[in-house]
């Protein structure tokens, strides 16, 4: 069984033109680390926050997801309860957004195991000692006495991890951990997440914009676009190969660090910009910025995801879109 | 240097130094920093935060004044203090700037073609027609057309803004223009086209470009020479391509192992972050 299933998944918010969500189907396995790649508005941060059933405020909800085998949508507050201290934990982009700027550190980390499993003020400072230091800060008693404003923000992201781990989850979902770091600080948060990851046997999904991040860590990536997967496969087969139009688009938009000499070979961007909640169009949503899409085709709803090789793609010209089409306009690295 | 070398050098900046004090503690924002941009050239400054590479970009534009050294635009140095119009104007035309978010820089209450044609009319365009003409020509460069000048900002998605902000800072007609992280906030595929759009104003207009990221892709894709600042001095300057492939300073070696890819291994980054630490900071070159 899958740590984390999602099941035909749709949210729909009032007073706008698409769904938030369209029919998502997701699935992280133990010990396994799977990557949700798309762009602003593509709908990657509502589906991490759904597996804790934070559903946004008036929200049409269809469809599954269950966390461990427990069901999420539809649960009451004790058993989202548990689910939230006990089987998953989150870690959001901005450290200093999701922690009491007047409380010290150690109230932070220590609150939790006190309130909800009742233990005692030493124990539970011993627990966030150790988990200091299994995140790697350097002087873990020193950091429980201090304030979030006294710690850059790096090792804020430290304390952060170390707050997801306090109940010991068997699921780590982390909504662009690393956005707001610099990318040597970004080396080393993912190499504490990778190290945890391995140690613990955890099912981890990271959801970022930087393909090329999901790429270095990730076993398997999913890109979401306006809300509907549109492409999952292993990593290195994604980035080898990409099937569906928009994956080649984004991977010819990053340019290179590494090109032959001489004056870079021009980008090919993907025409357009990603599409907003306001914006709908009937069958692909991609088909308006698709250099590929073929009118009579494309207008229709495009199918489920379906198996191509080891990718499963859903795009109505995925059969007759070879790779090697795709990786002509597109460079990769 | 040649007569002929200091018409074609647009910026010159020596001995650049700018000091922050927090009550008794001093901090060295940018220290010793020194390069020049000739006509068409467009330099990379690369950093990470506290780098020092904002305060570079504000000190450029006349925002910080520096405590020591000098910035030369096309030979004339950057007066410190600018006082009345004519002053102003003649700051303006020599270096302008395209910030990481065009929220804050273009007028919320005023459409994107008011904006720029307030620009041109600030700068002497004074016949009306005229001013149109130029304003539908600037924004057709940056590819938006009469929807997007009719539009306030908040109408227009990141990318059409920070194409908007780009075309409002080229209606001066600067010497030079710095971009301070200006495509970092936008997403791959609209980011590919601003850069795009960056290589085609230098290839069409002659401008140059003080490019300040801390990505090393986009760099490269945008820039003929980079500058690594690390805690205001610089580690290294030479041709990006050469930077890239062949990193002398540690500290290049370093941000360049960070960028992710598939054979990645931040367990070894993390590592090499910690030993060097205390050392790049003094090893300046």
């Amino acid at each position: 069984m899958a740590l984390l299933e999602y099941e035909n998944l749709s949210i729909a918010l009032p007073g706008t033109a698409r769904p938030v969500l369209d029919g998502i189907d997701l699935t992280v396995s133990a010990g396994e680390v799977v990557a949700l790649v798309g762009e602003s508005g593509s709908g990657k941060s509502v589906t991490a926050r759904s597996a804790l059933g934070l559903f946004p405020t008036g929200a049409h909800v269809d469809g599954h997801v269950r966390v461990d085998g427990t069901e999420v949508v539809g649960a009451g507050p004790a058993a989202l309860r548990a689910i939230r201290t006990g089987t998953a934990s989150m870690i959001f982009q901005d450290p200093r957004a999701g922690i009491n700027p007047v409380r010290r550190i150690g109230d932070f980390l220590t609150e939790a195991l006190r309130v909800s499993n009742g233990w005692s003020k030493g124990r539970a400072d011993d627990r966030a000692v150790e988990l200091l230091g299994a995140v790697g800060l350097p002087d873990p008693e020193r950091h429980l006495r201090q304030y979030p404003y006294e710690l850059s923000g790096g090792m804020l992201q430290r304390v952060m991890i170390a707050a997801a781990l306090t109940a010991g989850p068997r699921l780590l979902l982390c909504d662009e951990p690393t956005t707001a770091l610099d990318v040597s600080t970004q080396a080393e948060i993912m190499a504490i997440l990778g190290r945890l990851q391995r140690e613990r046997d955890l099912g981890m999904l990271l959801i970022t914009h930087d393909i090329e991040l999901a790429a270095a860590v990730c076993d398997r990536i999913y890109v979401m676009y306006a809300g509907r997967i549109v492409e999952t496969a292993p990593t290195a087969q994604l980035f080898g190969a990409p099937r569906h139009p928009y994956t080649a688009g984004l991977l010819g938009s990053s340019p290179p660090l590494r090109a032959p000499a001489g004056p870079p070979a021009r980008l090919t961007p993907i025409p357009g910009s990603p599409m907003g909640l306001l914006d709908s169009a009937p069958g692909c949503s991609f088909a308006a910025r698709c250099r590929s899409a073929r009118p009579g085709v494309c207008d229709r709803t495009p199918p489920p995801l379906e198996g191509h090789g080891t990718a499963l793609v859903a795009c109505h010209l995925a059969e007759s879109l070879t790779a090697t089409d795709n990786t002509a306009t597109g460079e990769g690295t | 240097m040649t007569v002929d070398d200091h018409a074609r050098t647009l910026l010159q900046v020596c001995g650049l130094r700018k000091a922050y004090r927090t009550g008794k503690t001093e901090v060295v924002a940018v220290d010793d920093l020194s390069f020049s941009l000739r006509a068409g050239g467009a330099l990379g400054i690369v950093g990470e935060s506290g780098s020092g590479k904002t305060t570079t970009a504000r000190m450029l534009i006349g925002l910080e004044r520096p405590d020591a050294g000098q910035i030369l635009v096309q030979g004339e140095p950057l007066a410190p203090t600018v006082r009345g119009r004519a002053a102003r104007l003649a700051r303006a035309k020599a270096v302008q700037i395209v910030f990481q978010d065009p929220y804050l820089s273009l007028d919320g209450r005023i459409t994107v073609g008011a904006t720029i044609d307030g620009a041109l009319r600030l700068h002497g365009l004074a016949d009306p027609a005229a001013r149109t003409a130029r304003t539908r020509e600037l924004l057709a460069q940056v590819g938006l057309g009469e929807r997007e000048a009719a539009a306030l900002p908040r109408k227009l998605s990141g990318g059409q803004r920070q194409r908007a902000a780009i075309a409002r800072a080229l209606a001066v007609e600067p010497a030079v223009l710095v971009l301070d992280e200006a495509v970092s906030a936008l997403d791959v595929s609209v980011q590919a086209q601003v850069l795009n759009l960056l290589s085609d104003i230098r290839r069409d207009t002659g401008i140059g470009l003080v490019f300040v990221s801390h990505d090393l892709a986009v760099v490269r894709y945008v820039c003929d020479e980079a500058l690594v600042l690390y805690r205001g001095r610089t580690m290294e300057h030479r041709p990006v391509a050469e930077l890239l492939s062949d990193p002398g300073h540690p500290y290049t070696q370093l941000l360049l192992a960070s960028v992710p890819r598939p054979d990645w291994d931040p367990d070894s980054i993390s590592r090499r972050r910690r030993e060097l630490g205390p050392a790049a900071a003094g090893g300046g070159a």
